[in-house]
């Protein structure tokens, strides 16, 4: 009896351990839905967020042709690992529209200078206004919006090389 | 340079930490003493060296330099100073940092302080402490290393989530981190025992400043966060036993086990194979605790530095460690001389019944925690255990504990009588009885378990005073007082708690601006909102006008809904009047469609009383920490003089 007492709580600790394996290695099922996806852009005007570049309104977004809206930083990390990608959907065709969070132009125009500048065009977002109306939850983030201008599908987080793909059909979808 | 020099100095105290462990088992194996003394400096220049990493780790998040990726992620040129400072440890790598920090300082003093035990006793625990700290500096060293450089730096850093820009929180985890570690000396010391078999009173005095060091700091810490927790959500509630509380509650159930037990052996010699094995259940449940928050294998409110690879490394910690003493305890403790007897009635008894009972409530916690995650791999189904599950299971308990808890202090060691004992608690049964009739009459229909809570509180708060009847009170040993206040605490928190469950009047109603609703006493009328900014946030603000009864004096009070860009967060500020028999709560939410503002309010008689409970329980502990120290520095044997 004694014995067996002693070594109870080892045999109880490895069940335990067991479960919090198992619960480990299962794979994760939760995916973030936002509730915007299938919902016109909030209405918007944003002034110019760099010198030499126009802004963006939510108007032009809806006209006709379906299009990426970056909402990015250029004190955001991750979005200088995320601008090859948004290089290389440019290169492919891709209008892409900037949506420059709590940032400075002259800031700005030296992260687009050293990390490449793959945008039609980018509004200024002082003071988060229009990353609050989209619901965006962080920098860098990413809507894919059809030619109504309905959003179709976000990506949150960086767009790394194996989510090109994803985009791209997303975009095709939203012809 | 300093972020270099920083990660040096952590290199090193690894090689010193495997040093220690290496030199530690030879030197308990061959009791070779020069081996034996070598062990000493190193625990102490170990404990120096990451005392350097983290000020390094300080010095960067304060002067912003970016060129760390653990700075630019989580800290920013515009935080007021207090945010860079406390954005050290407000991340994943930096917490672990000051985690390790907090292992080897305490290891160091262990070193320095301890002079009574037996010589390899106190150098196994040392080599444990040491196996303990390896583990941990390999969890940083490879895969969360906080120094590591970012090329390009960015011109400016991401800053610290917007729930974090608190005071409270700032300080809230250094404070559950030092109790946590607290606990892994007491590991260690069992352990170290364990190794040596030399389970006895002096293993238990060495121990004791330790887990009741501890158990002050997870106190105040599980108090501060429940309080902070009841004003920032705004939900109005104090207690969720959520997976996150839950895991600071757990190590502290088996704190307050251990504090007890371990006064068994340090006066008696009694309750030796499970005053070791509470040290070992109570570190555990730190790791445990550590493992569920970090892993991200269960969900939470306060969901926090989710990354299943480190949950990983985390787990084969938990393996080597908790696996590896329960084995050792399994293969020694049999070996363990069993310690002096007692009678069932005595205060050896009631300190067992005492840590039963907190056992089977830590059980309950346990199970309620991880039976979500035990569902789903059996099941599949997603589902979640709530607060019915663990009020109902765990209340009774804390119930009969508590009235345990008036008994055991006025019981006499080894043996006692028991009508003795009874007529010694004459009185507090006596209130309580009175109280039960008084709650009945006062209060009819009063649920079961806040009755029995009150009732409870109202015998305890007397029958704790009881260890100061017919004493010198200027010559009382500053222990007992600190016994008293402790126990007296857990009495105020505990009115506290069945007050609010039992009174609390809820209002939730849609209004207009102009309109008066009623809440308790009180008499509520929302007055204007209006939006406002803040430094980094938007918010609309209500303006409100409490009145106690027709003729009260006016009380404005102006909760907030906040909204927080990045990352997009919505808090609501509740607006909070503490008056002297209780509080009232005030959130306002969103408008409707028709334009009325979603208005809730709460009034919670005597609910301050949980938390000045809580501050009572860890005076009390402090009192008792302070007590012993003068003992042993008077009892202690002179200085040695070579």
């Amino acid at each position: 009896m004694r014995r067996l007492l002693i070594w109870a709580p080892l045999a109880l600790f490895i069940a335990f351990f067991v479960v919090f394996a198992s619960g480990l290695i299962s794979p994760e099922s939760k995916t973030i839905r936002s509730q915007l996806i299938g919902k016109p852009m909030p209405q918007f005007a944003l002034q110019p967020g760099v010198a030499g570049k126009a802004g963006v309104s939510s108007a032009e977004l809806a006209n006709g042709q379906p299009h990426l809206v970056n909402v990015f930083a250029s004190w955001c990390i991750p979005c200088i690992a995320e601008a090859p990608q948004l290089d290389q959907l440019a290169q492919a065709g891709v209008p892409i529209y900037g949506i420059a969070i709590r940032d400075r132009p002259e800031d700005l125009a030296r992260f687009l200078a050293r990390n490449g500048d793959p945008y039609r065009a980018i509004g200024g977002d002082p003071n988060s206004s229009v990353q609050i109306a989209l619901g965006s939850s962080g920098v860098p983030e990413t809507f894919v919006v059809d030619g109504k201008g309905i959003i179709r599908h976000q990506h949150i987080g960086d767009i790394q090389p194996q989510d090109v793909p994803g985009i791209m059909s997303a975009l095709g979808a939203a012809k | 340079m300093i972020a270099e020099g920083g990660l040096a100095a952590l290199w090193l105290a690894a090689a010193l930490a495997a040093l220690q462990l290496v030199l530690g088992i030879m030197g308990v194996r061959s009791g070779r003493t020069d081996l034996l003394a070598a062990v000493r400096p190193v625990a102490v220049v170990q404990g120096v060296l990451t005392l350097i990493a983290f000020v390094a780790l300080i010095w960067l998040f304060v002067t912003v330099d970016l060129s760390v990726a653990l700075v630019a992620a989580n800290d920013a040129s515009t935080k007021p100073l207090l945010y860079k400072f406390a954005g050290t440890w407000g991340n994943h790598e930096g917490s672990m940092l000051m985690w390790v920090t907090i292992l080897g300082v305490a290891g160091g003093a262990v070193a320095i302080l301890e002079r009574r035990l037996n010589e390899r006793t106190l150098i196994a625990t040392l080599a444990a402490q040491a196996a303990i700290g390896l583990g941990f500096y390999a969890f940083l060293l490879f895969a969360s290393n906080p120094f590591a450089r970012l090329n390009p730096a960015p011109v400016e850093g991401q800053g610290l989530n917007p729930l974090l820009q608190d005071p409270g929180l700032a300080f809230h985890p250094p404070t559950l981190y030092l109790g946590y570690v607290g606990l892994s000396v007491a590991f260690s010391f069992a352990v170290g025992a364990l190794v040596t078999r030399d389970v006895g009173a002096a293993f238990a005095r060495a121990m004791r400043p330790w887990v009741l060091g501890a158990w002050i700091l997870l106190t105040l810490g599980i108090t501060a966060g429940s309080y902070w927790a009841y004003y920032e959500l705004g939900w109005g509630g104090w207690w969720f036993w959520d997976p996150v509380e839950n895991a600071s509650l757990m190590p502290w159930l088996a704190a307050t086990a251990l504090l007890h037990s371990v006064t068994v052996l340090a006066t008696r010699e009694g309750l030796r194979a499970w005053t070791v094995m509470l040290a070992v259940v109570a570190f555990s449940m730190s790791m445990v605790g550590t493992f569920l928050v970090r892993s991200g294998i269960l969900t939470s409110v306060h969901a926090f530095a989710v990354d299943p690879k480190r949950g990983t490394f985390i787990l084969a910690l938990l393996a080597i460690y908790i696996g590896g003493a329960l084995a050792l305890f399994g293969l020694r403790v049999g070996t363990v001389r069993e310690g002096s007897r007692f009678d069932a009635v005595s205060r050896e008894g009631s300190l067992v019944i005492n840590n039963l009972l907190l056992s089977a409530i830590l059980g309950i916690v346990l199970v309620g925690t991880l039976y979500p995650l035990i569902a789903e791999s059996v099941t599949g189904e997603k589902l979640s255990v709530g607060p019915p599950y663990f009020n109902s299971a765990a209340g009774p308990l804390a119930l009969i504990l508590v009235a345990v808890m008036a008994a055991g202090p006025v019981m006499r060691w080894r043996r006692d009588d028991l009508k003795a004992v009874a007529r010694r608690i004459a009185l507090p049964v006596l209130v309580a009885a009175l109280a039960l009739l008084a709650v009945i009459l006062l209060a009819p229909g009063i649920r079961i378990l806040p009755l029995l809570g009150l009732v409870a509180a109202a015998g305890v708060g007397l029958a704790s005073l009881a260890p100061l009847w017919k004493r010198n009170l200027r010559r009382t040993p500053l222990f007992i007082w600190g016994m008293v206040i402790s126990h007296l605490g857990i009495a105020v928190s505990m009115a506290g708690m069945a007050a609010e469950s039992a009174f609390t009047r809820e209002t939730l109603v849609a209004t207009q601006v102009g309109a008066t609703h009623k809440v308790g006493p009180y008499i509520v009328r929302l007055d204007d909102v209006q939006p406002i900014a803040g430094p980094n946030y938007t918010a609309i603000e209500a303006t409100i006008t409490a009145r106690r009864g027709e003729g009260g004096e006016p009380m404005i009070l102006k909760p907030e809904t906040r909204s927080f860009p990045s990352p997009q967060t919505e808090t609501n500020e509740a607006a909070i009047k503490t008056v002297l028999d209780g509080q009232l709560y005030i959130v306002v939410g969103k408008p409707d469609d028709q334009g009325r503002w979603q208005l809730r309010a709460w009034w919670k008689p005597f609910v301050t009383f949980i938390w000045l409970g809580g501050a009572l329980v860890a005076f009390g502990g402090f009192l008792a920490m302070v007590g012993r120290i003068r003992r042993e520095i008077r009892h202690a044997p002179p200085p040695e003089f070579i």
